[in-house]
């Protein structure tokens, strides 16, 4: 499988879910109820312009209709003794389910397992790609707001901190990039939304392109080995279609920069992106 | 208190051995503990042991009335307790991010996965159901805690049986075990769960299984659920060390033959209790 013919639609799935299980996930012409084809994804809008509040980078990623807000803190001083390292940083990360995010409306405290178990994984995913040895007994938070949830939340969640991170000049060894694959019958589908997810088996996977390893699997449905393997090889492919999405965005935020910069006629302070290696 | 962590020769010392191919309890990669099931006087009363790591579950069922959303449908609940008797890493009141995750996966592994046909709980539509509860209790942790909770948790529910019910009209009667066979629940298919241990040093091969020292230092875990049949429930790698695609892949088909070579072994020794147990049947 090529990673060419995995295309970005243009089109915006805006009229997906109203809630009926009727729906066909996948018609005999080979489209799907929000009029995608298997292998495509959904419209990716990245924002990397700042948000208030005196983050030092932050970054607002929809996938289709799932809409996610990450705001990085740091590298700064730690708070709490308890939890200073000191030979690296301490990663922090918490994520907040907004109550209207879903179509019924509910409210998740802090406490909520599901929540508490989406921050740690995506603790023990984005540690290891920080370059956290860079920055000894100081911490960096990382907040993730989520706003509206039409599937892969995860994905979404993984997508945007990359970005977020990337936009707060701090140093990772490589970008991690997620997509949520499913499978219908036989037929493998990438990026799915709500109401195919909860219809189909489905995996979060995610790469670090430059690698193509894998940091991440998340599966939580009944599927076949020789389906999984097929949906896993597929979704790390997806992967790398992302990246390149992930990765014009920075780069047009830093040239936006760069352009601003020297518009006003200051030589670069590399103090915000001036030496984005991205 | 942060529990104090390995000491540096501990680490060097484990990271050669396993370097030259040697786990300290002289194991195979890709072996797991031998695993003991002790069944106790009651149905549903099982200890499970894998080597030192040992969990206690014990399943007992009750008539409520089922939740109005879903009146056709038993109900399931998991009470994990994850006490300081354990391991001296796990703290009163406070969940431990493992704790977290242990919670989770079996609510994954016993309760999201379908494993027990809930539909087979409900006694009269809309008024009364069976609601399960099934008590996990971590009794020693020596290393992979989950697997163990988790083997304990489905067999406690292969081992279980609940009391035979007579619906007439209205009417419920419950038929006392001593007079009529109490009846096994049915489950659609038996998970078992496998984790496996990867370090940061690549060259390190992967551990089935690790004990305590390993998953201490580990660089990263995969939990991998799946029944004999080839089967996958719930695939959990989250984050650590970045593995290859080939690599997660080999894993999942080591996990497929464990599965095959435990279900055996469980069904074997469920055989072996229910044979040796008296039953009075009239």
């Amino acid at each position: 499988m090529s990673a060419d013919r995995l295309l970005l639609t243009l089109s915006d799935s805006s009229d997906s879910s109203d809630g009926h299980s009727r729906i066909e996930i996948l018609n005999t012409g080979g489209y799907r109820s929000d009029g995608r084809r298997q292998y495509e994804l959904r419209t990716i809008s990245i924002d990397l312009s700042p948000q208030g509040s005196g983050a030092d980078g932050s970054a607002s990623l929809t996938h289709g209709l799932t809409q996610v807000n990450v705001c990085v803190f740091g590298p700064r001083e730690a708070k709490m003794r308890s939890q200073t390292y000191h030979d690296r940083a301490n990663v922090n990360i918490e994520v907040a389910i907004a109550a209207f995010s879903a179509s019924e409306r509910r409210k998740r405290g802090r406490g909520d397992k599901r929540i508490l178990e989406l921050s740690q994984t995506l603790k023990s995913t984005f540690e290891p790609v920080i370059q956290t040895s860079l920055y000894p007994r100081s911490q960096i938070d990382i907040y993730i707001q989520v706003l509206q949830q039409d599937g892969g939340l995860l994905q979404a969640c993984v997508n945007a901190t990359t970005l977020a991170l990337a936009n707060a000049g701090i140093p990772t060894y490589d970008f991690v990039c997620a997509v949520t694959g499913g499978v219908h019958s036989t037929s493998p589908l990438l990026d799915l939304t709500l109401l195919e997810e909860n219809d189909l088996p489905n995996v979060t996977v995610a790469v670090m392109p430059r690698s193509g390893k894998i940091t991440l699997v998340s599966m939580e449905t009944r599927l076949h080995v020789d389906r999984f393997e097929e949906i896993f090889r597929l979704a790390g492919e997806a992967g790398k279609v992302i990246h390149r999405e992930m990765r014009k965005a920075v780069k047009d935020r830093t040239e936006q920069l760069v352009a601003s910069m020297q518009s006003v006629g200051r030589p670069s302070t590399g103090a915000d992106v001036g030496d984005n290696e991205y | 208190m942060r529990p104090p962590s390995p000491s540096i020769p501990e680490k060097e010392f484990l990271f050669s051995a396993l370097k030259q191919g040697l786990r300290l309890d002289g194991r195979e990669f890709f072996e797991t503990r031998p695993v003991t099931l002790t069944f106790g006087p009651e149905l549903g009363w099982v200890e499970c042991s894998l080597g030192q790591t040992r969990v206690l579950a014990q399943v007992d069922a009750k008539m409520i009335k089922p939740p109005p959303e879903r009146p056709f449908e038993g109900v399931i609940s998991i009470h994990s307790e994850i006490s300081p008797m354990a391991s001296s890493e796990f703290e009163l009141g406070r969940p431990s991010e493992e704790e977290v995750t242990i919670t989770r996966m079996l609510d994954k592994v016993i309760r999201r996965s379908d494993v027990v046909d809930k539909e087979s709980l409900c006694i009269l539509a809309g008024q009364r159901v069976w609601h399960l509860r099934l008590n996990v209790h971590c009794l020693s942790d020596s290393g992979n805690l989950l697997d163990c909770a988790c083997l304990a948790g489905i067999v406690a529910l292969k081992h279980f049986r609940r009391p035979d019910v007579e619906v007439i009209g209205e009417e419920v009667t419950v038929h006392h075990p001593t007079s009529r066979a109490p009846i096994p629940l049915s489950l659609h298919h038996n998970l078992y769960c496998f984790t496996f241990a990867f370090f940061s040093d690549t060259s390190i091969h992967p551990v089935l299984d690790p004990n305590h020292l390993e998953q201490r230092l580990n660089g990263g875990l995969i939990s991998i659920a799946l029944n004999a049949h080839r089967e996958l429930c719930v695939v959990q790698k989250s984050g650590g060390v970045p593995l290859e695609p080939a690599d997660v892949l080999r894993i999942v088909n080591v996990a497929v033959q464990k599965a095959k070579d435990l279900d055996v072994i469980v069904e074997s020794r469920l055989r072996e209790d229910w044979e040796g147990r008296k039953v009075e049947v009239r």
